[in-house]
């Protein structure tokens, strides 16, 4: 299998509402964690390989509103960074590439204007266009795509969509879970597997890690080519980050609680850092970069 | 001045950050006058090969570059950019390079020794080694990087040089070897970008600002 030979990236999800990093639990009840830029460098010193900006509420302000985080990022970041989130058009990614990022992340937008994945591919190069999948298990145990970060349903068959997203030029899928985003209890293996086996071009798996021992396995049963992490990383962070007190998006309270973790979630949730959750890897014969973490 | 050519494809803000980061003083350029003026030049790209080259003639940038190249001066190849240094590559069909180094790009898929398993694009961070016959990288552009150092990738073709001394360093992905940074005298390509591989690849940045090559 792939995780024998090549190299596994981790990659930190940080979702932004207004000014703040925030983490949700199947993509909502957002919590206020701190500001974006300070965990995004903090993850860069840790070795972290991409970094991934998700606008959570683009889609209902109908853009994307990331571009400041990406510039500053950009300025002093230098490894790879995809930003998603009411991506609707060409321009919209050229704006996004100018401000710095490497790749853009399009889910929504694909559905009105599926050939908007050839468009991007054709301007941009196909590394540019990575499609993101939110995927939800329906009754009679398919799964299906979602929009509008989870809020919406589309009836479409996930694997059709992956069939169709490849066939138009994506480079990449990141596929969300969003019965187990934010919940802990680990990657939905058998949606990951499914599609890794499926599709000729990268998986990266994202929503439900709560331990170190979930990117194990989501990586070598499920076949995922990287990992998208939140929870068990924020969490790790979360202690020692000011935030932008004076933005009133998301709940305050989470950050101010002492220890800053509530009861459900602190068991199922093991706070690591990016070096730690990299040295597991490796410990169970999964290649992945280590050290070279950006200047401290 | 360093030169970023711009021919329209590819992030050329991420390449100038980088430069300047490491103390370099940058142009970014589509005007053949700047290019004949430069001190060095980078040419950068994402994209595909024949778009690439059209976007190139399209602005009449093509003699100025080979002149260049040959008058000696310090020219970088990023990505496409790399690519396009080449004879030909097979990408949609066949289309010729700038002809600044021997050999040819050919889809990492059509290679007998790549495992079908693997994705393409190959995407992320991948170590680079010394070529056989390639006693120190001192001198160029790799010049006090680590050997087995990760740089990040992200491509569907690879660059065979013709000739062996041009193989400056190798790296692997499923099961296949191939060429991660060409060089022929002052030009020098990097299948990776080193603008996004960390600390390792500002390495590579910093050489190519303040050494010779």
């Amino acid at each position: 299998m792939s995780e024998a030979i090549n190299k596994i990236r981790v990659i930190p999800r940080l979702d932004v509402k207004g000014t703040n990093l925030v983490k949700g639990v199947h993509l909502e009840g957002l919590r206020v964690l701190g500001l974006p830029f300070e965990f995004a460098m903090l993850y860069y010193q840790g070795g972290a390989d991409e970094l991934l900006y998700m606008d959570t509420v683009a889609s209902l302000f109908g853009r994307n509103n990331l571009h400041d985080i990406v510039k500053k990022t950009a300025a002093n970041v230098y490894i790879p960074m995809t930003v998603g989130g009411g991506v609707r058009s060409v321009d919209d990614v050229r704006g996004l590439l100018n401000a710095g990022a490497d790749k853009v992340a399009i889910n929504t937008a694909l559905f009105a204007n599926p050939e908007l994945v050839s468009r991007v591919a054709d301007a941009f190069g196909t590394q540019c266009m990575v499609v993101s999948i939110e995927a939800v298990k329906v009754a009679d145990g398919r799964y299906e795509c979602l929009t509008d970060n989870g809020r919406e349903k589309t009836g479409v068959d996930v694997f059709e969509w992956v069939d169709r997203v490849v066939g138009m030029g994506a480079g990449e899928i990141l596929l969300t879970s969003v019965d187990r985003e934010g919940t802990g209890h680990g990657y939905d293996m058998e949606l990951v597997e499914a599609v890794a086996r499926q599709a000729p071009i990268p998986v990266i798996a994202s929503g439900g890690a709560g331990k170190r021992q979930h990117v194990v396995d989501v990586i070598k049963q499920a076949g995922a080519d990287a990992v998208a992490v939140a929870s068990i990383l924020h969490y790790d962070l979360v202690g020692r980050v000011s935030h932008d007190e004076s933005s009133g998006e998301g709940n305050l309270d989470f950050k101010k609680r002492t220890g800053g973790m509530q009861e459900q979630l602190r068991k199922r949730i093991e706070p690591t850092s990016v070096e730690e959750l990299k040295a597991e890897m490796v410990r169970n014969n999964i290649d992945t970069r280590m050290g070279d973490g950006g200047p401290r | 001045m360093i030169v970023i050519v711009d021919f329209g494809l590819g992030n050329l803000f991420n390449v100038q950050r980088a430069i300047e980061h490491e103390g370099g003083e940058v142009l970014i350029s589509n005007n053949s006058g700047a290019i004949r003026s430069a001190e060095k030049l980078v040419l950068p790209g994402v994209g595909n090969f024949r778009a690439g080259m059209t976007a190139l003639q399209e602005r009449g940038l093509v003699g100025c570059l080979i002149e260049r190249a040959i008058d000696g001066i310090p020219l970088l190849g990023i990505c496409l950019g790399m690519q396009l240094l080449m004879d030909e590559s097979e990408e949609n069909g066949h289309t010729r390079g700038l002809g600044l180094i021997p050999g040819k790009v050919s889809y990492i898929r059509n290679q007998r020794t790549f495992d079908q398993s693997c994705k393409v694009p190959n995407v992320g961070w991948r170590a680079l080694f010394k070529n056989p016959g390639i006693d120190t990288w001192q001198g160029s552009l790799l010049e006090g990087f680590d050997e087995g150092a990760d740089c990040y990738f992200v491509h569907s073709l690879c660059v065979k040089p013709d000739e062996s001394g041009d193989e400056l360093a190798y790296t692997r992905y499923g099961g296949l070897q191939y060429c991660a940074v060409t060089r022929r005298g002052n030009v020098t390509g990097c299948q990776f970008h080193p603008e996004k591989s960390g600390t390792a690849g500002l390495k590579i940045i910093h050489n190519f600002v303040h050494g010779d090559k």
